[in-house]
């Protein structure tokens, strides 16, 4: 069978609720990143193949994936930031650990 | 099936088996490395869709820029070899099935939907094409947006120092004292 929007459609949505598994069963801040970032890669797919596939006259859905991986690599530079200052306080990273907002 | 398919095929398989092996690995080390072995599967089908600056990109930002960042952070907060404590299974189970149903719904969405495709001549994605579009002012263009991402950037990387940035010696001194109160 020739791979199509169906198949790219498919893979995306698989990337995106493994992503939302590990989101509901890890405990770490560093793990739950991670999964954020494959929930982020998901919805680039899916962008990409709608360009692809339904609307290749326009460019939209290009421009949407990069601004996507733009906002996704700022957003890992301040989580990351955030992750080693609670380590710094807390000697922890798990997300039981981190019950107060403030000191 | 020719060598097209296979190679769709391969890349699938490689970018979700990595995938659910980096949410269910115990060892943070190994889930970094899934992590990045997925990634690398999404660039290789962006590279199968012929749109290469985007693999291009996702291979610089991603693999290059943050899974090298979250190895780092892996190294200065994590003491190494050691395992991530087991998750409890009743969590596990209803995660998964909570998991199973919405994809299933989703799929279920996805092929009763039905798709309009436009007939509009197609653009060819190259580079000098995107870079035309991004920094043109008219109804087509992209400069707004393109600038508005470059503040974001800019206020991310004062955010991240300020975040980061030690406190004053007379604070740091103080920090301790206030601890064992």
């Amino acid at each position: 069978m020739q791979p199509g929007l169906y198949h790219i459609l498919f893979i995306s949505a698989a990337l995106f609720f493994i992503g939302v598994y590990g989101f509901f069963t890890r405990r770490n801040l560093i793990t739950l990143l991670m999964s954020i970032e494959l929930i982020l890669n998901s919805v680039n797919l899916n962008f990409i193949a709608f360009n692809k596939y339904l609307w290749p006259g326009r460019m939209d859905g290009l421009f949407f994936t990069l601004f996507i991986i733009a906002i996704a690599a700022a957003e890992a530079a301040v989580a990351i930031a955030i992750i080693i200052n609670l380590y710094r306080s807390h000697q922890s990273i798990d997300v039981n650990d981190a019950e107060e907002l403030k000191y | 099936m020719n060598g097209s398919d296979i190679i769709f095929y391969l890349l699938a398989a490689m970018t979700l088996v990595c995938g659910l092996l980096s949410v269910t690995t115990r060892q943070i080390f190994r889930a970094a490395i899934y992590l990045l072995f997925a990634l690398i599967g999404v660039a290789g089908i962006y590279f199968w869709m012929e749109y290469e600056f985007i693999a291009a990109v996702q291979i610089v930002v991603y693999v290059g820029g943050i899974v090298v960042l979250i190895i780092f952070s892996i190294f200065l907060t994590q003491q190494a070899g050691e395992k991530m404590p087991r998750q409890r299974l009743d969590r596990k189970i209803f995660a998964a099935l909570a998991v199973f149903c919405g994809f299933a719904l989703t799929m279920v969405q996805v092929y009763k939907q039905v798709y309009y495709t436009s007939d509009a001549p197609a653009q060819t994605a190259t580079v000098a094409n995107i870079g035309k579009k991004m920094l043109n002012v008219n109804e087509e263009g992209y400069a707004l947006p393109f600038e508005v991402i470059s503040m974001l950037l800019l206020a991310a990387m004062v955010g991240c120092i300020v975040i980061a940035m030690r406190q004053k010696p007379d604070e740091q001194t103080a920090q301790p004292t206030e601890k064992t109160n």
